[in-house]
């Protein structure tokens, strides 16, 4: 059933000395298996599993005469140190260790070969779907429909099978509006105001280009939007210089500015000199929450356009598949209180996430501690997770969640047992590895909510989580971040 | 009443400097005690400024719509006026820049203010805190140390309470010998005794020792504090002052102890800076605390370079230093800076807060302020400036230890019975000159002023209202086995203190508080334990017809 053995040359060294912090140091023997690390201390016989070695995201090695050190930082940004005695000995483990973290196939991840006794495969899978919320929201029966344009991916590879769009318009129109938009991601609903039946929508950026091209199908499926009220907004999330850029150059991916800011602010928490002007220049250089501040702030704006104006609002940045998200899920967190309990946040990130094709795979590859030349890796779930754990802090009753449930999410995008995660768009989870995925994934939503407890603050009060109104979250100070 | 030339004016209008759209129209009239804003709506909402809280009044160029003013107090709270004649505005700043500076003790808002209560309980009030049942409660005085009578009549040094706790093995010789080797005459006397390990933080100001002067008498008094810890067999000397103020000060025949003249005695430096440095690093933290709508780099521009987060790391460094000897390693503790009332106060009380529950109760912060600050002479009329005086003596050093302590309250959230609005409240009343406690410089000016009999106490008026102050989430026991907080002082441990700078944010009423939620949550069970317990008494008397069942 394991696979890639052939990568594992020394699979047990004795005499391994752990030191993790807050830990002290621990002697015993180190196990490398084809998706572990296992150490075990002989105190206990059992050995315990230490990591899973999808989540290394670098190791550094170090000899020290005989022996050697492995310092391995973790995804999770856990660092922890392994003094292996005898120098082949490590050096077999690190090259084990560097070859089964980067496996590429998703078949050979672990997930695939996770089988907990007490989980069936046979149960359903998700919480949600385009489908249920549809039927669930009364208010768009009139006038959006589900459409299966996209059933076999054709139209827009990222996006889902079925989609929520206005109901006068017809498939020709998406498919028109879906080559006039990057990736074809054409602008689809993503939330329904409850208060006021205002939507917001979102899609990639047109491509006009040099020539300021047209397109009626997309012209008209905006009209359909807007329909009988004067205007609706559209939100670019771009710079004004990035949006002319894109005319000339035709569009690209701008994930990199972030992925530096969170490999600078990792960089600042790392650094225990214990001065604290060093520490704020460092943070503020880091820009992390710069980008923090303004994505609360835009989701501020376009919760107000959609709540205080009474509009609807088109959303999109480049790609439509991250800060698109970011701010579109933050905005339905201010704006529905569904949203803010457990099972609602969930549902918001499996729709307004995996459905809606944010590439995982590609943005969680590395964190922030790889020397790996980097492609497609960005942060933009930690970006969520913080802006929403700074809504945590501000709202402190608001949310059925707390921190944990936060901490929890950000370790398992980047490395984990179940199959939530994997993949880039519903179009790989079922057709690249078809059959195989439906069998064997487990998913992480019914292991949160089984621990539901524990996610749980004891504060949340029920009573004001239902009944609160519309969060009017302050953007101007944002004091603390998040340290995971 | 002199001082107002007009004690009403009508159609100002109060601007929100959040949303200035909001703001509102009302009367504004001038009183001798407070500047009030009335509003116009049907809610009569008012404003009450206290004039001795005023710290600046600032007139801006008059507009077409009236005069703006703003009126700064010294709790950060900003007030923006829109005054319609100038002339109105002209006669309100000059009438309150007078009175927010008053020139004598006696114009002070505690001696007029009288709350209505009878002599009897005046007196009573003033007996609330009671520092020789904390040194009693401490175990002083014991075989080792007790209490000395050579302060009587502050003959020895003015500053100091007239009874002081030395080692008893200190003779009066020595006593006198070391106040006159010590600047202003304050000499090492006891400001906590450490139980468990029978270590004590002392207190005094800097040795007049220049660059070779020494005394024997100030030898044998480090001596005798160090004997009286009987299992060390040093101690250390904590000079809270950057190295290089200290040896600055040795040209001026002042300086730190030489440790070749002492035996058995390690030096520390901490480096905490001076008032005047941290005068200006708090101005700049309140500039950021006033932009009205920062960028992210300018708000953590703005924290840096006021460099007030680094000061208050250095001030609780230096209660980490001395807590960890104290408790960790049994060593005793002599700590001074220049005259032993700003940073020593500082650290003696940071120090005295990690190290014992008791000062992290409601009452236990009352009586170490009255301790390590009033009793031991920090001159509060000089450094909150309560009478027009030497602004360069004014200095946020009592912000800095409640901040402090606030910053602690952060890494042990369970650790302290008092909530964050206790701070906010001690630090208005420091500056608000309502009660008598923090009138004067020293006990010998108290007394002077005879503030007992004209003044009322603050600290059981705080009592009567605690409830408004406690902590839910304070957990006694915890701190009863937890004793000695180990406080981290990473960099970014240290937090911007929101509720007392971030007055942008100040009037915002959809915050949530979890604390007070939590309270609502604690009456209502109790509520319920209480119907259950009396629902439970019934079946009690029918058990017996009931018991078959119970077979069943």
């Amino acid at each position: 059933m394991e696979l890639s053995t052939e990568h594992i040359k020394t699979a047990n060294v004795e005499d391994v000395i752990l030191r993790r912090p807050f830990h002290p140091a621990l002697r015993g023997t180190l196990c490398v298996t084809s998706h572990h690390l296992l150490f075990s201390d002989r105190k206990n016989d059992a050995s315990w599993q230490l990591l899973l070695l999808r989540n290394i995201d670098a190791i550094e090695k170090r000899a020290v005469g005989s022996s050697g050190t492995i310092t391995i930082k973790c995804k999770d940004l856990l660092i922890l140190q392994l003094e292996i005695p005898g120098m082949e000995e490590c050096l077999n483990i690190a090259s084990s260790i560097e070859a089964l973290s980067a496996l590429e196939s998703v078949i050979e991840m672990y997930p695939f070969f996770y089988r907990p006794s007490h989980l069936s495969l046979h149960g359903p899978w998700g919480l949600s779907s385009t489908e249920q919320y549809y039927n669930q929201t009364k208010q768009l029966w009139n006038k959006w429909r589900v459409t299966r344009v996209n059933s076999d991916y054709s139209v827009c590879p990222s996006y889902p099978s079925l989609v929520i769009v206005p109901r006068d318009v017809d498939d020709e129109k998406l498919v028109q509006s879906a080559r006039f938009r990057q990736g074809g991601r054409f602008p689809v609903l993503s939330y329904c105001h409850h208060r006021n039946g205002m939507v917001i929508m979102r899609s990639s950026q047109p491509l006009t280009g040099a020539n300021r091209k047209r397109c009626a199908g997309d012209e008209l499926l905006l009209q359909a939007v807007i329909d009988g009220s004067e205007l609706g907004y559209i939100i670019d999330l771009r710079s004004a210089q990035q949006a002319q850029q894109t005319r000339v150059t035709g569009g690209g991916f701008e994930g990199k500015v972030l992925q530096e800011s969170l490999i600078k602010l990792v960089e600042a928490c790392g650094d225990l000199s214990h001065n604290v002007e060093r520490w704020l220049s460092k943070l503020e250089n880091s820009k992390w929450l710069s980008h923090v501040h303004s994505a609360l702030s835009t989701a501020g704006l376009l919760a107000e356009c959609v709540e205080r104006d009474g509009h609807s609002v088109l959303l999109h940045g480049s790609e439509g598949t991250d800060n698109t998200l970011v701010v579109s899920s933050l905005a339905q967190l201010i704006l529905d209180p569904v949203c803010r309990s457990l099972s609602g946040f969930l549902c918001l990130l499996e729709r307004d996430w995996i459905h809606a094709g944010h590439p995982f795979q590609q943005r969680c590859a590395h964190s922030a501690f790889s020397h790996a030349r980097l492609k497609q890796e960005c942060p933009t779930f930690l970006l969520l997770l913080d802006c929403v754990w700074q809504m945590c802090r501000q709202f402190p009753l608001a949310m059925e969640f707390s921190e944990a449930l936060l901490l929890r999410l950000a370790q398992e995008v980047y490395a984990s047992n179940f199959g939530t995660f994997l993949c880039n768009s519903e179009q790989e989870r079922w057709t690249e590895v078809a059959r195989d995925m439906e069998e064997v994934q487990e998913e992480v939503w019914g292991i949160v909510k089984k621990h539901r407890e524990k996610a749980k603050p004891e504060q949340t009060k029920n009573t004001s989580n239902t009944h609160c109104e519309t969060l009017t979250p302050f953007v101007n100070l944002v004091d603390e971040l998040t340290i995971l | 009443m002199e001082h107002i030339r007009t004690p009403k004016v009508e159609h100002v209008r109060m601007i929100d400097r959040r949303t200035p759209r909001k703001s509102t129209v009302g009367t504004l009239y001038l009183s001798s005690t407070h500047t009030i804003f009335v509003e116009n709506s049907d809610a009569r909402k008012e404003t009450w400024v206290l004039h001795s809280l005023v710290n600046n009044v600032e007139r801006l160029p008059t507009n077409p719509s009236g005069s703006p003013l703003i009126i700064r107090c010294k709790n950060f709270h900003v007030y923006k006026l829109l005054i319609p004649l100038e002339r109105d505005c002209l006669d309100v700043v000059a009438s309150l820049t007078r009175l927010s500076h008053p020139e004598r003790y006696g114009e002070l808002f505690c001696f007029s203010f009288n709350p209505n209560l009878d002599r009897e309980l005046r007196e009573k009030a003033w007996c609330f805190i009671d520092l020789k049942a904390d040194f009693n409660r401490m175990g002083i005085p014991s075989n080792l140390w007790h209490i000395t009578a050579a302060n009587h009549e502050y003959r020895l040094c003015e500053t100091y309470p007239s009874e002081l706790y030395v080692p008893k093995s200190a003779s009066p010789a020595v006593i006198v010998g070391s106040a006159k080797f010590r600047s202003r005459g304050r000499l090492p006397v006891l400001s906590y005794f450490h139980r468990d390990t029978s270590a004590s933080i002392c207190r005094s100001s800097q040795p007049l020792s220049g660059f070779s002067a020494r005394s024997s008498e100030d030898e044998q008094m480090l001596q005798a504090i160090m004997r009286s810890n009987p299992v060390s067999d040093f101690m250390y000397v904590v000079d809270t002052r950057p190295k290089l103020n200290a040896m600055a000060n040795r040209a001026a025949g002042k300086g730190y102890e030489n440790e070749d003249h002492y035996t058995n005695i390690k030096l520390q430096f901490i480096g905490i800076e001076n008032i005047h440095v941290m005068r200006n690093s708090q101005q700049k933290l309140i500039d950021v605390g006033e932009l009205p709508s920062p960028s992210m780099s300018d708000f953590l521009w703005g924290l840096e370079n006021s460099s007030w987060l680094k000061h208050i790391k250095a001030v609780l460094d230096a209660g980490v230093f001395i807590a960890k000897a104290v408790a960790e390693d049994g060593v005793s503790v002599l700590v001074h800076c220049s005259d032993g009332w700003d940073r020593t106060a500082q650290a003696c009380s940071v120090a005295s807060v990690l190290l014992d529950p008791y000062y992290r109760t409601i009452k236990g912060l009352m009586v170490l302020i009255e301790k390590d600050w009033v009793s031991f002479g920090h001159k509060f009329s000089h450094r909150y400036a309560h009478l027009d005086g030497d602004p360069k003596e004014v200095s946020p050093v009592m912000d800095q230890f409640l901040e402090c302590v606030w910053q602690l309250m952060q890494q042990f959230p369970c650790a302290f019975e008092f909530n964050e609005r206790f701070l906010i409240q001690l630090h208005t009343q420091i500056y608000s000159c309502q009660f008598g406690n923090f009138i004067g410089n020293c006990q010998k000016e108290h007394r002077d002023l005879k503030l007992q009999e004209r003044t009322h106490s603050l600290w059981p008026h705080l009592w009567e209202n605690r409830a408004e102050y406690i902590n839910p989430l304070y957990k006694a026991e915890l701190s009863q086995t937890q004793g000695v907080l180990k406080a981290l002082t990473t960099a970014y441990c240290f937090k911007f203190w929101k509720s007392m700078y971030g007055h942008a944010e100040k009037n915002v009423s959809s915050q949530q508080s979890p604390a007070e939620c939590l309270n609502t949550v604690r009456e209502e069970s109790q509520q319920l334990e209480e119907e259950l317990s009396s629902h439970q008494e019934v079946p009690r008397e029918t058990d017996a017809g009931q018991g078959i069942h119970m077979h069943a």
